[in-house]
Formats: structure tokens, sequence, C-alpha cells
């Protein structure tokens, strides 16, 4: 059993954890993931690893309340456990050498695009972030990505907050106006991740993306989560989860992303009706 | 008492097939203790004793089975204990019928003794009547890694526990048992039955640790470092292989591995499961092998009409004769001499929003024909030229087999491969090019059997008490 050792929820949907694990926060480092069940009988889901604390043995995860799995770790508190926590799975995201870098986070995705800035300003990289949400209430970890980028936009769709529009627009004008980066790094939802590699195909820039398909074991050994990338078969637990943007099949990435979605509703409303009713 | 002469070995009870097509319970019921005596005295009791020389375990069989015939089924199970880590699980899956009853005497007019039913006997009786837990053997002093709980770490980990040594298993899952809990269905092996063994295991003081994945969580060079002596490699056969043909990925395209997984380990298959899968439809299987077998029997479990596609014919299909007939009784169709070349998807041309779009339509095939034989004697399949058709299906399942898993070589330095990724040993150790590093089972041959990599792990645990007590 992993015991929960913090909790904070950072909007209404979205909630950051501290799980111990110490094996996994001897090992885990910025682009890896773990795999989690809450409870006996329940399903494996992977998260990116959102930071870690090696000292204290706990690793952060920050997951979004999308369906039953997620809605029933939300419900888990402080001092509770969780039935297993395997990891850090996949590679890291490769950081060496690069001097400046724009990174894109998109929703829930700047969970895991904050300790990838994070370890580039340690490294001494230049950072630009930007970072989109749907809307004000939906704002996360503004303040810790502000502490490490040099330039940092925030974009809502609504114009609730910072600017309106979506995170290609800075991009796009950063682009015209000349900046060189050594790399763009995109997480975010995979539409999201789409149109920022089409915003900078025409520039050239490398651009990584952080996939995140439906997954069973994370070790190679269901084949899953694969994808297509430059023409070929790959595994997204083993080879990645961060690929080259420019090479991924997006729309099949979407189409496969959706296979079990009918499932996923309706677990998702018995989860919530069984909580409803012990509430009641 | 003279010896039971009949020609044939008693049947074993199971499921009818209209009744089990429907459930996942297990086909195979077991002898009741009459049947077991009958046939425990079909046995002559070769004086050379051809068929332990068949058992790559080298199980006692004409001993265990003379403790039967007396009726003294703990005394039998402790013979076959000496030899075999997992009895109930062996007498369920092992391909008897070409190791230990292939060689049997009676084999020759006639069936041969029911060697895998009266270990099954036994081992259940034992499970169910027996209190006698295994007595822990005196500590040595020495402790050994094992990674992976599957049939030849399990065996390598309960040989060394009963020499004294302090074992540890690491397991990437979060349940032991490797294949015999992801991978084999519970029609024919219930999971029960193997956390059974799992429990024996640790009663003997095997340390068995779930979620940890070596190559990641820690290296085979962390485990030397933490005071392991030695460390057994028996992390299973892999990634799945596909077929490289379009339309691979299409929404309900499945390795055999996650369909199996999904059902088996996450138990997809109860109604109130948290692990989706697709269940029923029209389900095209590829491939002949075991693994294909218990992916076509567990798609028609969940309601699915199944075919299986192989590109060969019968007589080369190299699955358990008892699956394939098993698989055919309860209604899965062959479609032999075809081979799949593409997989062909649903796409609505009026709305884009459809959510079949992306779905798995139909497989489009190509009869084949027999040639000549290739190096290992199989006869070359060849395409028939024009002879395209197209199968309906929504579920396609690739059951074609797997390639080794890179995450340890990757990571363990000197641990050297061959060229199919299987890590190279030495046959009669298990010994690999890193001192003190040993493998087997499915991670050094590739996809076999349970047995064989139970046969591995049994070699490697004695390399490794020769070379840690000289």
């Amino acid at each position: 059993m992993y015991p929960i050792v913090a909790k904070k929820c950072l909007n209404p949907t979205v909630t950051m954890m501290d799980i111990a694990a110490p094996l996994v926060a001897r090992k885990a480092q910025a682009g890896q993931f773990i795999i989690l069940r809450v409870d006996e009988d329940g399903e494996r889901i992977p998260l990116t690893v959102a930071g870690y604390d090696r000292a204290a043995g706990t690793v952060r995860i920050i997951f979004q309340v999308v369906g039953a799995t997620t809605e029933k770790l939300n419900h888990k508190q402080v001092g509770e456990s969780i039935q297993d926590f395997v990891g850090p799975l996949g590679e890291p995201t490769h950081l060496a050498g690069l001097k400046k870098v724009c990174i894109v986070g998109g929703g829930v995705g700047c969970a895991i695009a904050l300790p990838i800035a994070e370890a580039l300003h340690a490294m001494g990289a230049e950072v630009h972030a930007i970072i989109g949400f749907r809307s004000r209430e939906l704002l996360i970890l503004e303040d810790e990505f502000r502490a490490v980028s040099d330039r940092l936009t925030v974009m809502t769709d609504d114009g609730s907050y910072g600017s309106r529009g979506t995170v290609t627009v800075p991009l796009q004008a950063a682009l015209t106006a000349g900046e060189q980066y050594d790399e763009v790094i995109a997480i975010g939802p995979l539409i999201m991740m789409k149109f920022v590699v089409a915003t900078t195909r025409p520039f050239g820039v490398k651009t990584t993306v952080s996939m995140n398909p439906i997954m069973v074991d994370g070790t190679g050994m269901c084949g899953g989560c694969r994808l297509t990338v430059g023409g070929k078969t790959r595994f997204a637990c083993v080879d990645g989860p961060d690929f080259d943007g420019f090479e991924v099949d997006f729309d099949e990435a979407m189409a496969r992303g959706s296979m079990y979605r009918d499932f996923e509703r309706h677990a998702h409303e018995e989860t919530c009706n069984l909580f409803q009713k012990e509430v009641r | 008492m003279p010896a039971n002469l009949r020609p044939d070995k008693n049947p074993m009870p199971s499921q009818p097939p209209a009744q089990r097509a429907h459930n996942f319970d297990e086909v195979a019921l077991g002898y009741d203790e009459a049947a077991a005596l009958d046939e425990a005295a079909r046995c002559l009791h070769c004086a050379n004793m051809p068929c332990v020389s068949g058992c790559p375990v080298n199980v006692h069989i004409p001993a265990f089975i003379e403790q039967v015939r007396s009726g003294d089924f703990e005394a039998a199970y402790q013979i076959i204990t000496q030899s075999s880590s997992l009895p109930a699980v062996c007498g369920r899956v092992c391909p008897q019928e070409n190791q230990c009853e292939a060689r049997c005497v009676r084999g020759k007019k006639g069936e041969p003794v029911g060697i895998g039913r009266l270990e099954r006997f036994v081992a259940d009786w034992h499970n169910q009547f027996s209190a006698a837990a295994p007595v822990r053997p005196a500590p040595n002093g020495h402790r050994v890694a094992v990674v992976g709980s599957g049939p030849s770490g399990l065996t390598c980990a309960g040989d060394l526990a009963k020499k004294g040594y302090a074992v540890t298993v690491f397991e990437a899952l979060h349940l032991a048992g490797g294949v015999l809990v992801y991978g084999i269905p519970e029609f024919r092996l219930p999971k029960r039955i193997v956390q059974q063994e799992v429990d024996s295991l640790r009663q003997l003081g095997v340390d068995v640790q779930t979620n940890v994945v070596i190559g990641k969580t820690m290296t085979i060079d962390e485990l030397f470092e933490q005071g392991y002596e030695a460390v057994f490699i028996g992390s299973g056969a892999g990634l799945p292989n596909f077929m490289g043909i379009p339309g691979e990925s299409l929404k309900g395209v499945y390795s055999a591995n996650e369909f199996l997984t999904r059902s088996n380990l996450m138990k997809a298959y109860r109604a109130d499961a948290a692990t989706p899968i697709w269940k029923g439809g029209r389900v095209v299987v590829v491939g002949g092998g075991n693994v294909a077998m218990d992916a076509a029997r567990t798609a028609l479990r969940l309601g699915g009409q199944v075919s299986v596609v192989y590109r060969r014919s019968m007589e080369e299909l190299p699955a358990r004769r008892e699956e394939v007939e098993h698989a055919m009784e309860e209604g899965v169709e062959f479609h032999l001499l075809n081979n799949p070349v593409r997989i062909l998807g649903y796409q609505n041309p009026d709305d884009p929003r459809d959510p079949k779009n992306g779905c798995v339509k139909a497989v489009e095939c190509i009869r084949m024909e027999l040639g000549e034989p290739d190096e290992k004697g199989r006869r070359r399949p060849v395409e028939i030229p024009g002879s395209e058709f197209v199968m309906q299906a929504d579920v396609v399942i690739i059951a074609i087999g797997t390639s080794p898993n890179p995450l340890i070589k990757n990571t363990t330095a000197g641990l050297e491969v061959n060229r199919r990724g299987g890590i190279i040993v030495q046959e009669d150790t298990g010994a690999t090019s890193r001192s003190g590093v040993y493998a087997g089972g499915d991670a050094v041959t590739g996809a076999a059997t349970v047995i064989l990599a139970m046969g591995a792990g049994k070699t490697a645990a004695k390399a490794i008490d020769q070379a840690l007590m000289g």
C-alpha cells in the first residue's frame, strides 16, 4: 500500500497528491510516468510524474477527474493509501544541451510541463512558458511557472484571465518575431499538441510532444499504447512517452483514445452515483 | 494387485461444450478418487522409467503414481514437490502428450497413463485436504534475487528457498504469477490455484515484492549493491509482435497479450470490472499457437462469434491438440491456409463524428498453399495470387508471438543477447555473460511452454547453489 501524504485541490477538477513511494521517488525524472491502482480490483491508469522528493520518498501526481478511477482517487484523503503505485516508467525527457526552450502546457498537461520547466531552469536554460486553460477557474500552477520562466504567457479560451485565445497564438507570434528556440516542448490535450506542431512545422523548430495513450501494464507487454510515429508502430510506455511531434499521427491517436468512451462515461456515472449515495 | 490393462485413459470429466462456452469456470473438472486409483493402476512401473526423462523437471513419476495407487495422496504430493514447485499448475497446462506421456510404454498399444491428470488430482487433493505447511529450512545466510514471478522465477525461487536461501522475487505487475495470471485464462488455470502455489512459496520464506520493474525501479547492478549474491532473470517474453499490415491501429485491434491481460489479470470478463474490453461481435484471431487458442476461447466466452485465421494447415498448427479440440467443440471456427493482408476500418462519409469511425469493419485475407519445407522442415506457406477475400470483423486479435523486452538488456552493461533479443545463456547452467547473473524461460527462448520455463528455473537454481556453496 502507498500512503497519501499530501493532497491539494488545484481547481474544481484537478487535484495534486504526494504519494509515499520511496523506490519510485529515488529514480523518477521529469517526463516519466507511473501506473497506479486505487483499490483492489481497480483499473491500472498511467499518470505522468509531476514532481518528486527523493529525501522524503514521495512522488507528486496531478490528475484531472475524468472517469471512475480518477473520481475514486479524488475521494481518497491524506492518511489513506492507494493499492498499487509502480514506476518510474518510460524514458525521461531529454533536456541535455538545451539553452532556450519554449514550454507549451494545456490544462492539466501543465502539471507535467512544470517539472520540465523547473529542470531546464535549474540547468540555466532560458525558459519561455505558454500555459493555456479554458477559463480562469481552471487555471493551475501559475506561480510555480512564473518562478522558473524567463517569460510566461497565460491564455484562456474565454479571455477570463491572461489573454484570450489558444496557446498557438503567442507561439506563432514569438516564432514570427524571430525567436530562436532550441526546442518547443508541448504537453496537453492531443488536439492542442496537434496544432502546436502545425504552428512550429513551418519554422522547422524541433517539437517534442508527450503522449498519454490508454495503457494496461506500462512495461511493453500489451501493446495497447501503440502509436504510429514516422510511419512505424511505437509503444508509448517503453519508447516514449515523448516523441518527435512532426512524426506523430495525432488523428490515429485521437481515435484510439476514444476506444472505451462509452464504457468510461457509464463507469464514471455509476461511481458518482455511488459517492452521492454515501453522502446521503 | 495386477495392473489395469484397459487401453484407454480414464476420461477427464469436463463441463459440456455448450455450457462452458458461456462461462469462465474451469473446463476440466479433475479425477475423483475412484478414477485416480483406477488410472494409477495402469502404470507398469517400467524399470528404465522413460516418462521421467520426458519431464523437463524430472518428476519421479512412477514413485508418485505408486503412492496414488496405494491411496496415500499426501505422500504422492511430497514426491512431486521434490521436483516441481507448481504441481497444480503443471497438471493443468503441461503438454504431457509431448513429454512424459509421449514416452509412456502404455502409449504403444493404446493410450499412455494419464500422468498429467494424476498430477493434477494429487495437487488438488493436497490443496483441499492437507494442512501440512511446507517446512521452512534453516537459513544458509545467502541472498538471491529473482526477476519475474512467472513459472521460471517461481521455480528458481522455490528450489533455492528449499535449500535455505533468502530469496526475493521482484514482480513488475501488481500480482505474482506472470503468464499464469495475465496470460492463461481462468477456464484453463483458475487463478486461486496460482495464488495457492505462490502462497506455498511464501510459506517457504520466499519474499515476493510486486510493483517493482527491474530495469526501471531498480537495475540488476543495484540488486548486487544491495547484497544479493546472484540474480535470476525470468522476465518473460515481452513485447507483442504485430503483422505490419495496414489497419493494425484501428479501434478493435488487440494484441493477444492485451486482450488476455484485460480479461485475466484485470478481470474484464466480469460484469462489475473496472477495466474495459470489447465483448461480443465477430472476432478474428490471427495465429495458431496456444496463446491464439486462449484468446479465441476467451473472446467466445465474452459473447463473440470467433474465427481463427492461420496461414498453414491443421497439421502444422502449433497449439496443443487438446486446446484445438476444446476450441472446436465450443464453436470456434478455423480458417486454415489464410493470411490477413490488411484490416479495413469503418468511416462514415457523411458524419465525421460517427462513433464507429476508425473501428474495425473487416479483415482482408489471402489464401495460402504449402510450398517447399523451410530450414525447420515445416512447409512454407505461399500466397495464391488473386485469392484475396474479405471476412467481416468487429474485433481482431493478433497472436503471432512476442519479442523479448529490452528493459533489462538496456540497463545491464555486459549482458549479451542474441539477434532476436533473447538473453544468451549456457544451456546446462543458465549462466549469462555477466558473472552471477542467470536467466531462463521466455526471456531466453522466446515464447515457449510453462514447463520448459520451469526446467530453466530449476537448472539455474542448481547452478546458483553450486556457485555460492561451492
